[in-house]
């Protein structure tokens, strides 16, 4: 049995080209949803296709990738698809964010601050932030084209209604360069705040709604919110017990059959980076499951 | 003459509206000035519904021309102005009134968020604010402050309806479509709704537009009517006089066909 | 200088729905009524009395002539003028009191009165209506019902004070003092002279003898513009 072979990053040329078409379009427009033809990958929607071709589509033989699943570099979906990118196209791949040149996510902005050379690829489920509350497709493509965004501010004032408090807490809307109302991909409303005037290019890709849209670098992005209600990034009452990290996002870790719990660091990379400059004065003493 | 300087808030010329070979209307002309309420009454087939979608800016005529006289006292022809404008001027110049409430709410988001909507898609960006000009038209239009959070699913025909009025009324629109506004509800919720429309038209000074078949509409809330018929326009005047003293053969047999309660 | 100049007015109903059957009711009719003046149409029931007042009022349209009423430095004539002027002439210039109360349902006595007053702030409307309910000695008791209810006469009493409130300087009245009670007769009299020495024209029909006399300058038996049948 022959091995397979590929063309460079899975995607013949015509189709990157197209990809890339849209990319520019997408990186002139801020924030607006291009549509583009989408093609069948070898992971069914739902597993980061849309992403997987925007990387595909602008990855060299010199880049070096990262590829992060809520902030993790091992999970299933991670491996998977760095594994897809080392086989389909032989690029150097690794976990340290501040070596990475494409850095592919779902669900989380990396800690450490991106540079210019960096290019930061969000895999998207529904790239609609009014998909919930205007089914129709012609009716939100008109309000885009209008600026009509009222009613993501009545989605907002429902939140405030309801609970209290405006309770999005992932996927929050933002106006990129004050026009285009965008959602983020379901990225923590922590993460927000690093979207505006972010040195890296952002692009985002929706596999199966066939959509790709893009933040400039140094584009300001305002999170939507009331006078009275301003946008706060959440804040963890804890730190990460692995580094000790106060201003990364936590991720909560069940420890035992007994309940108990820890929070560490969401960005692996971010705490093993910490937990090393530690480790370089004294041993850590990571309490992994015992003590009080 | 004194009074009646003022120019007119909506002018209609002609206008026409064909759907393939079939008559939707045609060469209908008036003037509509603030203040002033207009019934539109005919049977089914009449034109009256493709009338006012057509003065109303979602149809466009096939021909004709619509004249609106915009806040700062310019003249806009309404078919000639951009689509946004349109739009805008949709959403706070004008309200629409639908006979099924549904159409006209958001059934999904709350009685706040629905009489919200409009004042936050022209900019407000005050929660306080504008959850307290919800409750404000909440009361206005009678339906129980308690009530601003539950959503149209929960609200009766009548309550349904009151809040699109709410709705349509939050932004001052000067000028208000209504199709068959009482249509579908029950008689004594009819009643106070007519009630609660004419004080608010009256309080407001809104000009309107009401499409209905129900003569004892028209006469409650007009103070002019437009007859029409297979799309023609059969008789036009002061509501009393076509109602009183009707001249076309139409319009005769229309109003002798009210039954006496 | 008259305040109402009927000319040459003439009305016939065509019923459509009896085969274009004719009906006609005045010809050739004419007659004017100046400042503080007060004209009584009298004839027979039937005769087009009614007619001729609603003409005026505009509620009925002529075929042919012309209605003018001062307005102003002009005249207006409601044959022809646009609806939007005969609103704002029923508005400020003419009044009428129809022979039975026509009034919008579940709406109280009082703002049934008040609402004659256009452009009065609500609250003052209503304290001027509640004195003129007073002068026609309806019970306050009865001020926040809807008059559907009240007796003839008590209905009749609603609708002159709504047609006396606003002081216009025409005032059309249609049998102002049927199903009325001596005192209140009198009071219809008392208010009748005081809007003359204002200087209004005043067109009424009356039945009772003495109501006429009381009032009346001038009489017109309106079987003159009967038209032959």
């Amino acid at each position: 049995m022959t091995a397979p072979v590929y063309n460079f990053a899975y995607l013949d040329e015509q189709t990157k080209r197209m990809i890339r078409r849209a990319i520019l379009k997408a990186i002139a427009i801020p924030g607006y949803q291009v549509p583009f033809a989408s093609r069948e990958m070898p992971m069914p929607y739902g597993w980061g296709t849309g992403g997987v071709q925007v990387t595909a589509s602008i990855l060299g033989p010199d880049d070096v990738l990262k590829v992060i699943d809520q902030g993790s570099d091992d999970t299933t979906n991670a491996v998977s698809i760095r594994k897809f990118f080392s086989k389909t196209a032989s690029v150097r791949t690794t976990t340290a964010t501040n070596e990475a040149t494409v850095i592919q996510t779902r669900h989380r902005i990396p800690e450490t601050p991106l540079t210019e050379h960096q290019v930061l690829v969000y895999q998207v489920p529904i790239p609609e932030p009014l998909r919930f509350l205007e089914p129709r497709e012609t009716e939100t493509r008109r309000m885009h084209a209008l600026s009509e965004y009222g009613l993501m501010h009545v989605k907002l004032y429902e939140d405030i209604a309801r609970h209290g408090h405006i309770a999005t807490t992932y996927a929050y809307p933002v106006k990129v360069a004050e026009r285009y109302v965008m959602d983020p991909s379901p990225i923590p409303k922590f993460d927000n705040p690093k979207l505006s005037d972010c040195p890296a290019l952002q692009l985002f890709g929706a596999g199966r709604e066939k959509r790709i849209y893009a933040i400039p670098p140094y584009t300001k992005v305002v999170s939507l919110d009331f006078e009275d209600h301003p946008f706060e990034p959440y804040r963890h009452d804890a730190q990460c017990e692995l580094c000790g990290a106060t201003d990364s996002y936590l991720d909560e870790v069940i420890t035992d059959d007994a309940g108990n719990r820890m929070f560490v660091c969401s960005d692996t990379d971010y705490c093993d980076k910490r937990r090393a400059a530690m480790d370089g004065g004294q041993q850590a003493t990571a309490t992994m499951g015992h003590g009080p | 003459m004194t009074g009646i300087d003022e120019n007119p808030l909506l002018t209609v010329e002609e206008l026409t509206k064909w759907y393939g070979r079939r008559l939707g209307c045609r060469d209908v002309s008036f003037d509509l000035y603030e203040g002033e309420v207009m019934a539109v009454v005919g049977e089914s087939g009449s034109g009256k519904s493709t009338l006012l979608q057509l003065l109303s800016g979602q149809m466009e005529p096939s021909g004709g021309r619509i004249f609106y006289r915009l806040r700062d006292g310019s003249t806009a022809d309404v078919w000639q102005m951009s689509e946004p404008m349109r739009r805008f001027l949709f959403r706070t110049d004008w309200g629409y009134v639908h006979q099924d409430a549904q159409l006209g709410l958001r059934m999904g988001i709350s009685a706040g968020g629905n009489v919200g909507e409009r004042l936050m898609a022209v900019g407000w960006r005050n929660y306080a604010a504008i959850r307290e000009s919800a409750l404000d038209w909440l009361n206005r239009v009678e339906i129980d402050e308690a009530r601003i959070d539950d959503t149209p699913r929960s609200y009766s025909g009548g309550m349904r309806q009151r809040l699109q009025i709410a709705r349509n009324l939050v932004t001052a629109p000067r000028l208000i479509f209504m199709d068959e506004p009482t249509g579908g509800l029950d008689v004594s919720v009819q009643a106070r709704l007519l009630d609660l429309l004419r004080r608010l038209v009256a309080d407001l000074n809104i000009a309107a537009i009401v499409v209905t078949h129900d003569l004892a509409v028209a006469r409650l809330l007009s103070n002019r009517i437009m007859v029409m018929k297979a799309g023609e326009v059969i008789e036009t005047g002061l509501t009393d006089q076509v109602l009183d003293d009707p001249c076309e053969p139409y319009t005769q047999l229309l109003v002798s066909s009210i039954l006496p309660a | 200088m008259r305040l109402l100049d009927v000319c040459n007015v003439a009305k016939t109903f065509t019923m459509h729905l009896q085969g274009g059957m004719q009906l006609p009711i005045l010809r050739g009719l004419g007659f004017s009524v100046a400042p503080g003046e007060c004209v009584v149409l009298t004839g027979p029931s039937g005769a087009g009395k009614s007619s001729i007042l609603k003409l005026i009022f505009g509620n009925y349209r002529c075929d042919e002539g012309r209605i003018l009423v001062r307005d102003g430095e002009a005249d207006v004539d409601v044959a022809t003028a646009p609806p939007r002027q005969i609103l704002s002439l029923r508005r400020r210039r003419l009044g009428y009191v129809t022979q039975f109360l026509r009034a919008v349902p579940r709406v109280a006595a009082l703002d049934i009165v008040a609402d004659a007053l256009t452009d009065t702030p609500r609250e003052r409307a209503r304290g001027l209506a509640a004195v003129m309910l007073a002068r026609f000695n309806v019970p306050e008791r009865l001020w926040s019902l809807p008059p559907a209810t009240f007796s003839g006469g008590e209905q009749q009493r609603i609708n002159l004070a709504r047609g006396f409130l606003p002081e216009t300087p025409v005032l059309l009245l249609d049998e102002p003092t049927a199903s009325l009670d001596a005192a209140n007769r009198d009071a219809v009299i008392g208010l009748v002279r005081e809007r003359k020495r204002q200087g209004a024209a005043i067109v009424a029909i009356v039945h009772d003898e003495a109501v006429r006399a009381a009032i009346a300058d001038t009489s017109i038996d309106v079987t003159r513009f009967a038209t032959a049948a």
